[in-house]
């Protein structure tokens, strides 16, 4: 097996293009595992871990971009005040693998219990690719088309997720049967958008891949608007309206029974999750958090 | 002069919090544990497992990975040099599957190569033709007349029926119960691995981590067709073994490899494999009935135990024994009738896991207290102080405790210690790793309750129903560079429990000198006996005494025939390097070893007798009490739990090295608090679907709660130093206590453990049974195995019969 090691992008998609069977490789806590298990044997792995344009984040023009390359222990460091994204990446395994693992690997993998898929799905997150000779977007839920199976063409990387920044709270939280690093039975990524007077409700580990609970993110907009909430924080949104939204939530789950939880238990555990997230994110408009 | 000062006493003695000797090493990760060991020109072996639960071998070729690259050996069955089966108690389990494979990864064939990459591409070309026979994965279903063989001769391995008083007795009130708890995994950190390397005269010595040196080589040489005396087995560094490692799993299969290449062979499990390669806690199945009068006595006791010991025997039928002779709990009951069945399917073998039995029982008949206790109307730990074993109890087997049996005190004494402050259980009052889900922020304060349980138990020490389990040990005393040195042989295998310091402890408190040597372990001695059953302080610290007390007595002699004594009646004493007579100084002790002192003794617990027709017999040796009360908070909406304290009391007869058994209560009660909560190895049609440490999930620092923990101290008598086994009690208390908090916080029946977030709100149903498990219609009271003629294992030991082949 062949590892090669390019120092620039460029030589990188050089390199991809020339071998597209080379898996890429960062932190390596999902290929290192494979590769160990004897479950996966590549042609030959691509190092990309030293490709500065992976390893950056920043904002510009109102829009965050997060190299692939990133570590879910810079987010936690560097990105704090991105509420959800650093939460997701707090409940990534242990600090060791905090330390390796990045955004990239959640991408590339593709599984839906991918910590930090809802999150960029809560975004709505463009996934950037490039090749050799040409680079493009793609939304995130054209991106992950199947377990574990990606829209990423051979010749492509993935440089990252960019998407424009939201102003209003929003929370991440995982269900797990034990307290900590643990894969995710079910997770949720709820985000308000003050701007755009909208709710944003990702589901990750009750589907093939993580789920947008569109239902229920149109039926409570429309009952904040009700409540006249989006002006004015202060107002109550009906108790009523709050079952109806976490019902929608877990009518939009397509959960399975497998060895780590059921389906019904994980169905369940979307609804009391939609609504706890949107109680913590009335309760912070409330508090004026996330307001300038 | 200077140096016959003497100081006030030996350091590092017993009744000390001692450091642990391999406590550094291990913490900085120098520590060399099995899976470290190197040889150079070293093979790897690798084993090819069944697929399958049940199915016939027709035909296995070998051709294909015999041409592989890399390749020196592909061995089957036929070539098993000796005896082609083994086991601990009875001989039933293949070194190779021929014939029959009985559960998925028994193992078919080994391979060795000169990487572990190529003995696992080559084991993937051998081609085995099975034919796929019907299979009984279901303990109950096992029992039916109908359902497949497991072995020839049926599928019970043991029924055990104790009868005790009048079983017809009447009760004022009845409680019944059925309950049923998982396949817990030991999942020590450190899998199976070792190092077989062919020796010049024809043997072999194998380097492995295990927990019984001896036995271990008891099975391996008859099948490797070699005398008792050419197979050496060296302990390697052990990474937790909990019961794991009291089967062989590499062991013989590297000595084939070895012993056919004439290079050294390393195996070294992976985690997946790990999880195939040693035996289970038996699942189990069990009715229970109490009858008390209306004040809270009991009465009278009916229970049924059924235990899924698997394809093979391993230890289930001393399992099996253990469960039934506990079933009642530390309480007196003048009637019962207990019947207790372990039966053979073709799940994966079940055999020794810390608590051996008494867990299983405990979580069933903690319940029935507790559900008693809301019957009657009673405080569930009045009930339990109400019904206390003291020492002159008789247990349902007709033994009479005649040791300590502070049964009382330990119930007390944890229902006395402080329970933790209330926390504010409002939304966002406190920071969200508090709550239940921890790390993963699922909750901010909503939906908790708390719930509080509490569990006593018991458990004996060291091997029962006739089983001698001595332990051997050898001491030198000696005149070293820097003042007397003591150097201490003994086969006790230290599996992180702490053998090796207590051994260390003893022998300076015992000779009064400081600096001790501990060789390895192997079996150039003597047998120490199992590092199981909490023996090893009882049994090998017994024998350290006892060699150490023959050494201090030559040493005397000498004193006496070379000194002058101004006081001949004067009682000599070892202190500090020092000898004292009456004490005053004679002399520092080295001036009496200008030739060293060397003394060998076997320490043998008093004798037990086997179980009888009607389940009667002193069949224990000791026994220890506990009890532990765990706080819990449960998230009602999503079925997650934190527990918030365990506060533990425990009879430990006397401590040897507190801060050893405060360690011993916490890591037992961290595996009793897995099996409540989370660890179960998912068994389908056979098949494991969890054998990873992904799914098969086991507490973390997060999920642990602080333990305050009580030694209670009444020194058993007969027993050195007073001591008893400490290691598996809390295990066997604390998954009982923490299913007793949830059922007090959410007020559901929460029968089965592990517990999971589907119980907790409702989603599932609990298991229930159409009244008690069959008893089926076999001979008893011994092993049905024996029946049949098959013996060996610990069983030739005890003969004393090496030559079965």
């Amino acid at each position: 097996m062949d590892v090669l090691l390019p120092r620039t992008l460029e030589e990188a998609l050089e390199m991809k293009a020339a071998k597209p069977e080379a898996l890429p490789i960062a932190g390596g806590t999902d290929v290192m595992v494979e590769l160990n298990f004897d479950l996966h044997r590549p042609e030959a792995l691509i190092d990309i871990c030293r490709l500065p344009e992976l390893r950056e984040w920043k904002r510009e023009n109102g829009m965050i971009f997060l190299g692939a390359g990133v570590t879910y222990g810079r987010i936690m460091r560097e990105l704090s005040e991105l509420t959800p994204l650093t939460q997701a990446s707090r409940t990534v395994g242990s600090p060791q693998i905090r330390n390796r693992g990045t955004v990239g690997g959640n991408l590339g993998t593709g599984s839906p219990a991918g910590d930090a898929l809802p999150v960029l799905a809560a975004y709505d997150a463009e996934i950037e690719l490039a090749s050799a000779n040409r680079a493009r977007s793609v939304r995130w839920n054209e991106f992950h088309v199947g377990v574990k199976k990606t829209a990423l063409e051979p010749d492509e990387l993935i440089l990252g997720a960019r998407w424009r920044a939201v102003r209003g709270p929003g929370s991440f939280s995982k269900i797990g049967t034990r307290n900590a690093m643990v894969i995710s039975v079910a997770g949720l990524c709820l985000v308000m958008d003050d701007d755009a007077r909208a709710v944003r409700v990702a589901l990750g580990s009750v589907g093939p891949t993580v789920l947008r609970a569109s239902e229920a993110e149109t039926f409570v907009a429309e009952e904040l608007t009700r409540s006249g909430n989006w002006d004015d924080p202060g107002a109550d949104l009906p108790v009523d309206a709050m079952g109806a939204f976490a019902e929608r939530v877990a009518a939009a789950a397509r959960p399975i029974d497998d060895v780590r939880g059921t389906a019904a238990y994980r169905r369940h555990a979307c609804a009391v999750l939609a609504r706890r997230a949107l109680g913590w994110a009335l309760a912070a408009r409330r508090e004026g958090v996330g307001r300038p | 002069m200077g140096d016959t000062r003497v100081r006030e006493r030996t350091r590092g003695g017993i009744g000390e919090d001692v450091a642990r000797i391999d406590g550094l090493p291990k913490s900085k990760g120098a520590f060399a544990y099995a899976s470290d060991l190197w040889a150079d020109g070293m093979l790897w072996g690798h084993t090819l497992r069944s697929p399958h639960p049940h199915a016939r071998i027709r035909s296995i070729e070998i051709s294909a990975a015999v041409a592989s690259p890399g390749v020196h050996a592909v061995l089957t069955a036929e070539d098993v040099p000796g005896k082609k089966t083994y086991g601990l108690e009875f001989a039933d389990q293949p070194v190779l599957a021929w014939d029959r494979v009985r559960y998925v990864g028994e193992p078919v064939a080994i391979v060795a190569a000169e990487h572990p990459e190529l003995a696992r591409r080559a084991a993937a070309r051998i081609v085995v033709d099975y034919e796929v026979l019907p299979a009984v994965t279901d303990m109950k279903e096992a029992l039916e007349p109908d359902a497949p063989k497991v072995m020839e001769f049926g599928n019970v391995l043991r029924h055990v029926r104790i009868v005790h008083g009048d079983p017809d007795a009447d009760a004022d009130v009845w409680v019944e119960g059925y309950y049923e708890t998982g396949m817990q995994d030991q999942a020590p950190l450190g899998p199976e691995a070792g190092l077989a390397v062919p020796a010049e005269d024809g043997g072999i010595d194998v380097y492995v981590a295990t927990q019984w040196l001896h036995v271990d080589r008891q099975q391996m040489a008859p099948c490797l067709g070699l005398p008792m005396e050419k197979v050496r087995v060296y302990l390697a560094g052990v990474g937790g073994a909990f019961g794991a490692r009291e089967d062989v799993s590499m062991q013989i299969h590297a000595s084939m490899l070895a012993l056919h290449t004439g290079k050294p062979v390393k195996m070294s499990y992976g985690r997946a494999e790990s999880f195939l390669g040693h035996v289970h806690r038996h699942p189990s199945r069990i009715w229970m009935r109490h009858g008390a009068t209306r004040d809270g006595r009991l009465v009278n006791i009916r229970a049924r135990l059924l235990l899924d010991g698997g394809a093979y025997a391993s230890s289930s039928t001393a399992v099996t024994g253990n469960a039934s002779t506990f079933a009642c709990g530390p309480y007196e009951v003048p009637n019962a009738l207990i019947e207790g069945t372990g039966v053979y399917t073709n799940n994966p073998p079940c055999g020794a896991m810390r608590g051996f039995g008494a867990v299983q029982a405990c979580f069933a008949y903690e319940a029935q207290m507790d559900k008693l206790a809301a019957v009657l109307g009673i405080d569930p730990i009045e009930l339990r102080l109400k019904n206390a074993l003291s020492t002159g109890s008789v247990f349902p087997t007709g033994q009479v405790i005649d040791g300590t049996a502070p049964v009382r005190e330990v119930i007390e004494r944890c229902a006395a210690i402080p329970l933790p402050p209330e926390e504010p259980t409002g939304p966002a009052t406190r920071d969200p790793i508090t709550v239940p889900g921890g790390a993963q922020n699922v909750g901010h304060g909503e939906g908790l309750k708390r719930g509080v349980g509490f569990a006593a138990g018991y458990k004996n020490t060291a091997f029962s129903e006739g089983f001698d389990d001595s332990s051997e040990a050898w001491v030198r005393l000696s005149a070293g560079p820097a003042g007397p040195l003591v150097e201490i042989r003994s086969a006790a295998a230290e599996v992180g429990q702490g053998v090796y310091t207590i051994l260390t402890q003893i022998a300076r408190s015992e000779l009064g000198v400081e600096r001790v040597i501990l060789d390895p372990s192997d079996t150039n001695i003597g047998s120490a006996g199992s590092s199981s059953a909490s023996r090893q302080t009882m049994m090998s610290g017994g024998a350290v005494q006892l060699a150490c007390g023959a050494v201090r007595e030559a040493l005397f002699e000498r004193v006496r025939a070379r000194e002058a004594s101004s006081d001949p009646a004067g009682e000599l004493r070892l202190e500090a390097g020092q000898v004292l007579e009456s004490e005053l100084p004679l002399g520092p002790i080295e001036r009496f070893l200008d030739e060293p002192i060397e003394e060998t003794r076997v320490f043998h617990h008093r004798p037990t007798e086997p179980i009888d027709e009607r389940g009667q017999g002193a069949i224990h040796v000791s026994f220890a009490f506990a009890a532990e009360r765990a706080v819990v908070e449960v998230d009602e909406d999503l079925g997650l739990v934190r527990v918030i304290q365990i506060a533990a009391a425990q009879d430990v007869g006397s401590a040897l090295n507190p801060r050893s058994v405060e360690g011993q209560i916490e890591g037992g009660t961290a595996q009793g608090l897995g099996l409540a909560l989370m660890e179960e190895l998912q068994v389908v049609d056979g098949r494991i679907r969890n054998a990873s440490f992904t799914d098969y999930l086991i507490p973390t620092i997060l999920d642990m709660p602080p333990v305050v923990s009580v030694l209670v101290e009444e020194p058993e008598p007969g027993v050195p130093y007073g001591a008893k086994g400490v290691g598996e009690l809390s295990t066997i208390v604390a998954g009982a206590a923490v299913a007793a908090a949830l059922r007090n916080a959410t007020g559901r029946e929460l029968n089965r453990i592990p517990v999971k977030p589907d119980d907790l709100v409702g989603l599932a149903e609990p298991p229930t049974s159409s009244g008690p498990p069959a008893a089926p219609d076999v001979p008893g009271p011994r092993s049905v195995p024996e029946y049949f003629g098959l013996g060996a294992g610990q069983m030739e030991i005890l003969a004393n019969d090496a030559d079965d082949a």
